[in-house]
C-alpha cells in the first residue's frame, strides 16, 4: 500500500508525524485516548463505547493476525473517529482472516496514523489528560503557526449515546422471563453472554421508556461519551430502581445507575483502557484481571445511604462498581463480557440470572 | 511465620539448566531477607551470586543429593523449605526428601505449592488424569514403564508417535519416533535415566505457546506474560526462537488458553508461580497442554526479563503466605503487583548453541535440549528485535545477512531444523524461495516468515544503494525531506523510484529513508557498511548527521499508563522520544567522538521524572555484561558484573549495566542505577556511551565479548577504566604478547603462525610431536586438535581446509606430563595488590575451563610457585595492569611456561575469591576507580576448595566425554572440605554424580595401566568388584589383582561390556584413553557414549583416577564427611 506523510496533532500544539495511506484524504477529529491492550484489535476498534475518540494502541504492532468476518466484531462497524498505531501488519496471518486491518479501515473509512511513537504520545495522555487532536493526511499537513490555528471539534458537543443506541426496540430469545436491555453503545458480546439464560431479552434504544412494560429485569449498556449527558435515560432509570426490579449495569451503565441514585460523577485524567486492570471485590477480597474501557468514574463521596462500592481498582482505588445493601441492584465498571480481555468476571452474569 | 527457610539451588550450569536459577534464588533470598527469616541455602554452583557472603545467611557449598541435604536438615532444623527456585534438581531432590520422610521428620513445610501438587504435575499421567477430569485437553498419550507396553501404546496411537521422559529437565529422551525399531531402541535408553516414559500422539506444525502464571492462596490467580514460538511444536521451546507476547493469537485464542491456564493452575493447587505449555492448532484453534512446571523455569526467568515482572520475588512472597494483592508493582511502586503486564514492546529470545565445540555432535535439534544460553532482544517492531538478537548471540553474524558460514543446502536445514535454521530460511529467501514453500517445509507462521522476507527486501534495497553510489549516482545524505511517495508498508523504498529521482533534493530523501528503514528493520552500522561498501565509522557519521538515532525507552510494565521510576531500559529506531535524561550532562565534546552520538541533547525527551543522577559528579560508570552463556563464558562473568556493580554503589558511584542475557542476576534492574537491555556491540555501546556520557567504562567484568571491545572503544576516544586497550591488545595478540614474553626474557611453548601445510610439517620437523594446532577463530566450526604424527597432522589440516594465507593456524608445541597452574590477581599501576595461585588436578593438554581446580596447589614445588610470581610481577609491571587478570602456566620440573594471560577477570575469580574470603572483583573495581588498594598476600585458607568442570554430554548425542584441549564443559561447582579429598570427592559428586553399586569397570590403554594398578588392588580388598576389558585384565591378573573378564561392545560374547552397563550392573567406569587418535571408531568411544547414556559416573583423565580411587579406598562414598557451611569453614 502506498503511503504518505500525515499528522497527528493534539489540542496542545504537540505534533505527532506519522505515515497514512495514499488514499487517506482530510482532516478527523476526536478525543484522543489510548489501549494498553496487546490484541483483540478487532474487538476494541468494533466498541461503540469509542464513539467519537481517536484511539492509540500502546502495543506497536497491530494486525498481526488480520480481521475475521463480523462475527467476531462488537457492532457492525467502527465507531472511532481514528486509529494511531506504530505498525499497522500488511502479511496478516491467521486461518480466520478474511483481510488485512488496512484494508478494513479503508473500507469503513475509517483514518488511521501509522509509524508513530506511540509510547511518547500516551505520555502525553497519561500526563495531561485525554485530549482533542486531528489526524490531518498528506496535502493538509500543518506547520508552524498554523497549528495552533487548527480549530479542534469536541466529539461530546454530539449526542454520542444516540449514534450508536438501536434505533428501535428488537428482541432476542423466547424465554418465560423478560429482560429489559437499555443499548447506549452495547457490545454485542454482552447480548451473547445475556443470550445464555432462558430469557426473552428486548433490546431497547436509550430514551425507550420501558417502565410500562412488565419486565424481570433490567440490564444497563456501556456506551461512549459522559454518563452525566444521558439525561433521559437517567430519568427513566430514576422511575425503574423504584420497581425494584433487578438491575446490572456495565461501565457506562454502572455510570447512569450511580447518576440515577443521586451519585456523581466525574472524568478521569486520562481513563482506564485496556485488559490488564486489577480489580478487588471487597467483601471476599478476591481479586480478577479486568478488561476496561472508561473515562468517567463514580465519586463515591457523593453515594447515597444504602449503596456501597462493591469493587475496587488495586491500582488507583477508582471505583468500579456500585450495588444497594438490600436491593437487586449492581453494577460494574468494567466489562465481564470480555471481548477483548480476560474473562474472569463472567461469573456475574449469573450473579444477575440468579437475582432475576 | 517462619523463621529459618531452606533454599535449594540447582548446582553447575549445564544444558538445560543454566544461569536463570541464580536469577530465581537470589530474588527469593533477597525476597525472604526482607520478612526478617533466616534463609539457609545449599549450592555448589560456587560462581553465583545466590551463594555470595550477604546474600544467604547461611551457605552450603555442598552436594545437592538425599545424604548431604538429609545431613544439613537436621543440623540446622530449618522451618520451612523452597523447592521452586532451583529448577528441576530442586524439585526432584525436594520430592525424594519428602518421599524419605526427611521433611516430616525434622518438621520442615514445603512452603508454596504443596508436594502433592508438585507430584501432579511431574508424574504426567497424574496430570492427565487431573485435567481430564476438569475438561481440559491433553495429547493422547500412555505413560508406560516397559519397552513392550510402549510398543503396544504406539501401535494405538500410531506412527508417528512422541516419546517423552518424565521427571526430566530441558525433555532429556524426548522425540519425534517413527516406526517401532526406533522406539524399540530409544525407549529402553530412556528408561534406564527415567522409571517412566510417554508415548504420544504427535502434534508437530502446531503453534507452541506459553503462559506464565501466579496464584497466591486466596486464588487470585494472574497470567504475568505469554509466549510464543517461532519454531512450531517439534522442537523444544528451550531450543525454539520465543516472541513475547505472542503475536498471531487472536483475542479469543488467547484468553481460551489464559482462561485454560488459570483452571490448570487452581485445579492443581499451585501457590506461587508455575508455567503452562500448550500446541494450539493454527487451523481450527483446537489446543491441549502439553506439561506444567510448578516452579521457577527458564522461561519463567525470560517472562520476569521481557515483562519487568519480579516473578521469583513475587512468588517467594507469595510461597509465605502473602497475598498477590497486598504486593506492590516493584517497577512503577505505586500500583498493585496483581496485575497483567501490558507490553510496548516486543521480545525476541534466540537460543545460543555450541555444537561446534563438540566432536561428532549431531546439528539437528527437535525436542531435546542442545542449547547452552540464549540471549534476549527488545525492540518495538520483529525485524529489529530479531536482528538485535542475532547480533547478542556473538557468533560473527551482525545481522542476518552476513551469518559467517557456508549452508550448503538450506532446505534441508528448513525441513529438518539445525541450529542454525533461522540462517537457512534467510538464506533461502535471499535466494527466492516463496513464503509458502518455507512455511511448507518448515510449518513456520507465515507472520514470522513474512517479516523475514521484509528484511530480505530492505537488504536489496541497501545494495542497490551501494551499487548506485559506486556508480556515482548518490550524493552524500544530508536531510530528509518529507515529501516523497517512495515508501510503502513494506518498509521497503522502491529501486525505480530511487534511480528515476533525477533530482537531488528527491534522490537524497529517498537515500535518507533507505538508511532509516534500514536502521527500524534492525540492520547495523556493520551491516549497512558492507553492503553499500563503506565504513561502520562512516555510516554511524551519516547517520547522526542525519538525525538518525536510536532513542532510549523503559520497560514499565504498564505500557506508560503510569508513570514508574523504572531504570529498566533499551534502545529502538520506533520512536522519535527518549523516555529518561541522560545520567550526565554533556560537557563540549573532548574527544573524536564529540559528533553527538544518540544525541540526548537533540532528540526530544519526554521524561518527568527529576533524575537524581543528574545532580552526581562526573557521570556514571557502564559495566559492560558478559552476553550469552556458553561453553567458555558462564555465570562466572555475571557475578563479577554484579559484584563490580554493588561494589561501585558502596564507592557512591552509578553503575549502568549493558548486557543481553536474560538468565543473569546483572539484568535484574535492581542490581544497577540503570540496566540497558542490549546488544554488547561497538555500535549500542557507543550509542549508550554518547548518551549517558558516563566517567569511564569497564571492559574487564564480563568476559570475552567485552575484552574485545576495549579496543574499538579507546580508539574512538571513549574512556576505559583500568588497564589501557594497548596492553589488551598486547596480551591478546599472540605475536606481540610472544615478543613482550621474549623481551622480558619468560620461557613460553613454542609456537608458530602457519599459512600451509609445508610450514606446518617443517615447524614438526623441528619440535617433535605432539602439536596443538589451533585454527582461525574466524571458522569456529572447527575446534581445536591435538596430532600425535605427520599422518594426523596431514589429515587435520588438509581435510578441514584449516590453512589457507587467509586464515593461517596457530600451531605450538604440546608438552607431555606437565602441570598447569593459574594465577588470578588484581593489580593498580602494574603493583599486584592480590594474587592465589589455584592448580589443575589433571596434567596440561586440557582447556584450564575444564579442569578440575585446588587451592591451595597441592603438588607445586615452592620454587615453581616462586618463580610463577617473579614472571607475573614482570608482566604486570610491563603492561601497567590496572584491574582483574589472570595468567596459565605450565610447568615440568621447575621449568615455568607461560601460556596465555588475559587482562580481565577470569572464569575462576568467584572460586578464587570464596575459597580465600576476599573478594577479588570488590577489591578489582577500586583499583578500577582509582582508589588505592593495600596490596596484601593471601593468607592460604585452612581447608581445600576444588572446583569441578559440569559436562552436559547427556544431552549432546554421540559427543565424546574425553576431556582435550578445546573446552566442552557448560558450568563448574566448587565444594570445599578439610581435607584435598574430601573436597574433591564432594565436588565431583555435586556434578550430579551417583555411584550405584560397588562394581567398577576398567578399560585402561598402554603405560597407563600400571599407574592404577595399586589403586585397583585397594579397592578389590574392599570388596569392589572389578570387570576388565582383555589387556586390563590381563593386566590386573599377572600382577595378583582379581577381575572379571569382559568382553568389548563390539564383541559377541557374554559376558559384555554392553550388555552389563545396559542391565545396569556397573557403578562407575574408568576408562583411560592413550590421548592418541581421538575417534569415533575406538571401543573406548563406545564405552563412554554407553556409560553418558545410562547415566553411569565415567572416569577418563588419569590424574582424576588415581585420586579417585584414593578417595574411594579412604571409604569416602560409604561416609559422607560432614558438611559445613561456608560461615563454619571460616572459623576453622
Amino acid at each position: 500500500m502506498q503511503l504518505k506523510p500525515s499528522q497527528l496533532i493534539l489540542k496542545n500544539g504537540r505534533v505527532f508525524p506519522g505515515l497514512s495511506p495514499a488514499h487517506q484524504k482530510g482532516q478527523f477529529h476526536g478525543e484522543v485516548v489510548f489501549n494498553t491492550g496487546m490484541t483483540g484489535y478487532v474487538e476494541t476498534l468494533t466498541d461503540p463505547s469509542y464513539n467519537g475518540q481517536i484511539l492509540t494502541f500502546t502495543y506497536p504492532l497491530i494486525g498481526n493476525y488480520g480481521v475475521p468476518g463480523p462475527k467476531t466484531w462488537e457492532s457492525k462497524k467502527i465507531h472511532l473517529s481514528g486509529v494511531v498505531v506504530s505498525e499497522a501488519c500488511e502479511k496478516y496471518s491467521h486461518s480466520t482472516a478474511l483481510r488485512s486491518l488496512l484494508e478494513w479501515l479503508k473500507d469503513q473509512q475509517v483514518p488511521i496514523l501509522m509509524g508513530v511513537d506511540t509510547r511518547a504520545l500516551t505520555k502525553v495522555i497519561r500526563e495531561s489528560g485525554v485530549m482533542l487532536g486531528a489526524i490531518l493526511c498528506g496535502e493538509q499537513n500543518k506547520q508552524g503557526k498554523q497549528i495552533r490555528q487548527i480549530k479542534h471539534e469536541d466529539p461530546n458537543d454530539r449526542n454520542l449515546v444516540a449514534e450508536v443506541s438501536i434505533k428501535k426496540p428488537k428482541t432476542y430469545g423466547t424465554g418465560k422471563k423478560k429482560i429489559i436491555a437499555v443499548d447506549c453503545g452495547m457490545k454485542e458480546n454482552i447480548i451473547r453472554s445475556l443470550q445464555q439464560f432462558p430469557w426473552t431479552i428486548e433490546r431497547v434504544p436509550y430514551n425507550y421508556d420501558y417502565t410500562k412494560e412488565k419486565f424481570d429485569g433490567l440490564f444497563l449498556s456501556n456506551g461512549p461519551g459522559d454518563p452525566a449527558a444521558c439525561t433521559e435515560t437517567i430519568a427513566i432509570l430514576k422511575k425503574a430502581i423504584k420497581m425494584q426490579k433487578p438491575i446490572m449495569g456495565i461501565c457506562l451503565g454502572s455510570q447512569l445507575m450511580a447518576l440515577a441514585a443521586g451519585a456523581k460523577t466525574y472524568k478521569l485524567p486520562f481513563g482506564h483502557r485496556g485488559q490488564n486492570q486489577p480489580c478487588q471485590e471487597v467483601e471476599s477480597g478476591k481479586c480478577s484481571i479486568t478488561s476496561q474501557n472508561h473515562g468517567y468514574a463514580v465519586d463515591e463521596k457523593t453515594l447515597p445511604k444504602g449503596w456501597y462500592v462493591n469493587f475496587r481498582n488495586l491500582n488507583d482505588n477508582s471505583v468500579e462498581g456500585v450495588a444497594h445493601k438490600t436491593l437487586p441492584f449492581f453494577s460494574v465498571q468494567f466489562h465481564p463480557e470480555a471481548s477483548p480481555g480476560p474473562v474472569d468476571t463472567r461469573w456475574l452474569f449469573e450473579k444477575f440470572y440468579d437475582l432475576v | 511465620m517462619y523463621h529459618k527457610v531452606l533454599i535449594l539451588g540447582s548446582g553447575g550450569l549445564r544444558i538445560g539448566q543454566a544461569g536463570e536459577f541464580d536469577y530465581s534464588g537470589s530474588q527469593a533470598i533477597k525476597a525472604l531477607k526482607e520478612e526478617g527469616i533466616f534463609t539457609v541455602l545449599v549450592n555448589p554452583n560456587i560462581a553465583t551470586v545466590q551463594t555470595d557472603p550477604g546474600m544467604a545467611d547461611t551457605v552450603y557449598l555442598q552436594p545437592l543429593n538425599l545424604e548431604t541435604v538429609s545431613q544439613i536438615i537436621k543440623k540446622e532444623k530449618p522451618d520451612g523449605i523452597l523447592l521452586g527456585f532451583g529448577g528441576q534438581t530442586a524439585l526432584n531432590l525436594g520430592l525424594a526428601l519428602e518421599e524419605k520422610g526427611i521433611l516430616k521428620k525434622y518438621g520442615v513445610e514445603v512452603l508454596g505449592t504443596p508436594v502433592e501438587a508438585i507430584r501432579k504435575t511431574e508424574d504426567r499421567d497424574l496430570f492427565k488424569k487431573a485435567l481430564a477430569k476438569i475438561d481440559v485437553k491433553t495429547p493422547l498419550s500412555y505413560a508406560v514403564t516397559t519397552v513392550e507396553e510402549a510398543l503396544t501404546a504406539a501401535k494405538i496411537i500410531k506412527y508417528p508417535i512422541m516419546m517423552r521422559s518424565g521427571y526430566s529437565l530441558g525433555g532429556l529422551g524426548s522425540g519425534k519416533i517413527e516406526n517401532a525399531e526406533e522406539l524399540r531402541h530409544r525407549a529402553s535408553e530412556s528408561l534406564h535415566g527415567a522409571p517412566q516414559i510417554l508415548i504420544e500422539e504427535y502434534l508437530g506444525g502446531w503453534k507452541e505457546i506459553e503462559y506464565e502464571i501466579v496464584r497466591d492462596s486466596n486464588d487470585t490467580t494472574i497470567t504475568v506474560c505469554n509466549m510464543e514460538n517461532f519454531d512450531p511444536m517439534g522442537i523444544h521451546t528451550g531450543e525454539s526462537i520465543v516472541v513475547a507476547p505472542s503475536q498471531t493469537l487472536t483475542n479469543e485464542e488467547y484468553h481460551m488458553l489464559r482462561e485454560v491456564a488459570i483452571k490448570v493452575a487452581r485445579s492443581v493447587g499451585i501457590i506461587g508461580e508455575c508455567n503452562i505449555q500448550y500446541a494450539l492448532n493454527p487451523k481450527n484453534g483446537d489446543y491441549r497442554v502439553i506439561e506444567m512446571n510448578a516452579r521457577l523455569s527458564r522461561s519463567s526467568a525470560l517472562a520476569s526479563k521481557a515483562t519487568g515482572y519480579p516473578l521469583a520475588f513475587v512468588a517467594a512472597k507469595l510461597a509465605l503466605g502473602k497475598q498477590l494483592h497486598e504486593l506492590r508493582n516493584a517497577v512503577t511502586k505505586k500500583t498493585s503487583a496483581c496485575f497483567e503486564p501490558a507490553l510496548d514492546y516486543l521480545v525476541v529470545k534466540i537460543p545460543r548453541w555450541d555444537l561446534t565445540k563438540f566432536k561428532s555432535a549431531d546439528r539437528k535439534i527437535g525436542s531435546e535440549m542442545k542449547s547452552v544460553g540464549e540471549v534476549m532482544a527488545i525492540g518495538r517492531s520483529f525485524p529489529e528485535a530479531l536482528q538485535k538478537a542475532v547480533r547478542m548471540l556473538n557468533i560473527g553474524a551482525s545481522g542476518l545477512s552476513d551469518y559467517p558460514h557456508d549452508i550448503a543446502d538450506p532446505l534441508e536445514e528448513i525441513e529438518r531444523a539445525t541450529d542454525r535454521r533461522l540462517f537457512a530460511i534467510y538464506k533461502a529467501m535471499k535466494k527466492g524461495v516463496s513464503v509458502k514453500k518455507i512455511h511448507e517445509l518448515s510449518k513456520i507462521d507465515k507472520w514470522f516468515l513474512e517479516h523475514l522476507k521484509a528484511i530480505v527486501g530492505v537488504e536489496k534495497s541497501l545494495s542497490f544503494l551501494g551499487v548506485s553510489q559506486r556508480r556515482g549516482l548518490a550524493i552524500p545524505l544530508r536531510g530528509i525531506s518529507g515529501s516523497s511517495k517512495v515508501l510503502t508498508t513494506s518498509g521497503q523504498v522502491s529501486q525505480r523510484s530511487l534511480l528515476r529521482r533525477r533530482d537531488d533534493k528527491s534522490r537524497e530523501a529517498s537515500l535518507g529513508m533507505t538508511l532509516r528503514t534500514a536502521k527500524q528493520f534492525g540492520f547495523s552500522d556493520k551491516t549497512i557498511a558492507k553492503l553499500t561498501g563503506s565504513t561502520e565509522d562512516k555510516i554511524r557519521e551519516l547517520r547522526i548527521k542525519n538525525k538518525i538515532t536510536p532513542v532510549i525507552k523503559q520497560i514499565d510494565t504498564l505500557a506508560g499508563e503510569f508513570s514508574a521510576e523504572t531504570n529498566y531500559l533499551y534502545t529502538t529506531y520506533h520512536g522519535t522520544d527518549h523516555d529518561v535524561k541522560p545520567s550526565a550532562s554533556h560537557s563540549p565534546p573532548l574527544t573524536k567522538r564529540g559528533r553527538g552520538g544518540v544525541a540526548g541533547a537533540k532528540a526530544r525527551t519526554s521524561a518527568t521524572l527529576p533524575n537524581p543522577l543528574l545532580e552526581r559528579e562526573g557521570g556514571p560508570i557502564i559495566v559492560l555484561g558478559s552476553g550469552p552463556y556458553c561453553i567458555g563464558s558462564s555465570v562466572e562473568f555475571d557475578w563479577c558484573c554484579v559484584n563490580t556493580a554493588r561494589e561501585l554503589r558502596k564507592l557512591k558511584e552509578s553503575p549502568i549495566i549493558i548486557n543481553s542475557n536474560p538468565e543473569t542476576v546483572s539484568t535484574d534492574y535492581d542490581e544497577s542505577d540503570r540496566l540497558y537491555f542490549e546488544e554488547l556491540t561497538l555500535e549500542r555501546v557507543r550509542d549508550i556511551a554518547d548518551f549517558e556520557n558516563p566517567k569511564g567504562i569497564i571492559v574487564s567484568v564480563g568476559g570475552q565479548i567485552p575484552n574485545n571491545l576495549a579496543r574499538p572503544l579507546a580508539q574512538r576516544g571513549y574512556k576505559l577504566l583500568g588497564t589501557s586497550a594497548e596492553s589488551i591488545d598486547m596480551a591478546e595478540d599472540r605475536q606481540k604478547f610472544s615478543a613482550l614474553l621474549n623481551k622480558l626474557d619468560i620461557d613460553q611453548p613454542d609456537w608458530e603462525q602457519v599459512e600451509s601445510l609445508d610450514k606446518a610439517k617443517a615447524f614438526a620437523a623441528r619440535l617433535g610431536f605432539p602439536l596443538i594446532i589451533r585454527p582461525s577463530y574466524i571458522l569456529s566450526g572447527t575446534a581445536m586438535n591435538v596430532v600425535w604424527n605427520d599422518t594426523e597432522l596431514e589429515k587435520f589440516l588438509a581435510e578441514a581446509a584449516i590453512v589457507s594465507t587467509e586464515f593461517p593456524a596457530v600451531i605450538s608445541h604440546f608438552i607431555e606430563n606437565a602441570k598447569e597452574f593459574e594465577l588470578d590477581g588484581v593489580a593498580e599501576g602494574g603493583v599486584i595488590v592480590r594474587s592465589v595461585i589455584s592448580e589443575h588436578v589433571e596434567n596440561a593438554g586440557i582447556h584450564s575451563g575444564d579442569a578440575t581446580v585446588v587451592i591451595p596447589a597441592q603438588r607445586l614445588y615452592v620454587e615453581t610457585a616462586r618463580r610463577a610470581r617473579m614472571i607475573t610481577q614482570k608482566i604486570a609491571t610491563s603492561l601497567n595492569i590496572t584491574g582483574p587478570f589472570n595468567i596459565q602456566f605450565l610447568a615440568k620440573n621447575n621449568d615455568v611456561k607461560v601460556i596465555e594471560c588475559n587482562l580481565r577477570a577470569s572464569r575462576s575469580f568467584p572460586f578464587v575469591s570464596k575459597v580465600v574470603r576476599d573478594n577479588f572483583i570488590t577489591i578489582a573495581t577500586n583499583v578500577l576507580m582509582g582508589k588505592p588498594v593495600a596490596p596484601k598476600i593471601v593468607p592460604l585458607p585452612q581447608y581445600t576448595g576444588v572446583k569441578t568442570p559440569q559436562f552436559s554430554y547427556q544431552r549432546i548425542k554421540g559427543a565424546d566425554p574425553v576431556t582435550g584441549v578445546e573446552m566442552a564443559s557448560t558450568g563448574e561447582v566448587a565444594c570445599l572440605g578439610q581435607s584435598y579429598e574430601e573436597a574433591f570427592f564432594k565436588s565431583w559428586l555435586a556434578t550430579e554424580q551417583n555411584i550405584r553399586g560397588k562394581c567398577l569397570l576398567l578399560s585402561i590403554s598402554g603405560d597407563r595401566k600400571i599407574k592404577l594398578l595399586e589403586g585397583a588392588r585397594k579397592l578389590a580388598e574392599q570388596g569392589w568388584t572389578i570387570l576388565a576389558t582383555e589387556g586390563t585384565h590381563a593386566f590386573l591378573e599377572s600382577h595378583g589383582v582379581g577381575s572379571t573378564f569382559v568382553y568389548k561392545a563390539e564383541e559377541s560374547g557374554e559376558p559384555n561390556v554392553q550388555s552389563s552397563i545396559t542391565q545396569g550392573k556397573i557403578g562407575l567406569i574408568i576408562n583411560i584413553p592413550s590421548g592418541q587418535g581421538k575417534n569415533s571408531a575406538t571401543h573406548g568411544y563406545k564405552i563412554r557414549r554407553l556409560a553418558i547414556n545410562h547415566h553411569i559416573p565415567i572416569i577418563t583423565n588419569l590424574q582424576i583416577a588415581e585420586l579417585f580411587i584414593t578417595c574411594l579406598a579412604h571409604g569416602l562414598l560409604d561416609k559422607t564427611p560432614a558438611s559445613l557451611s561456608w560461615q563454619e569453614f571460616g572459623s576453622l
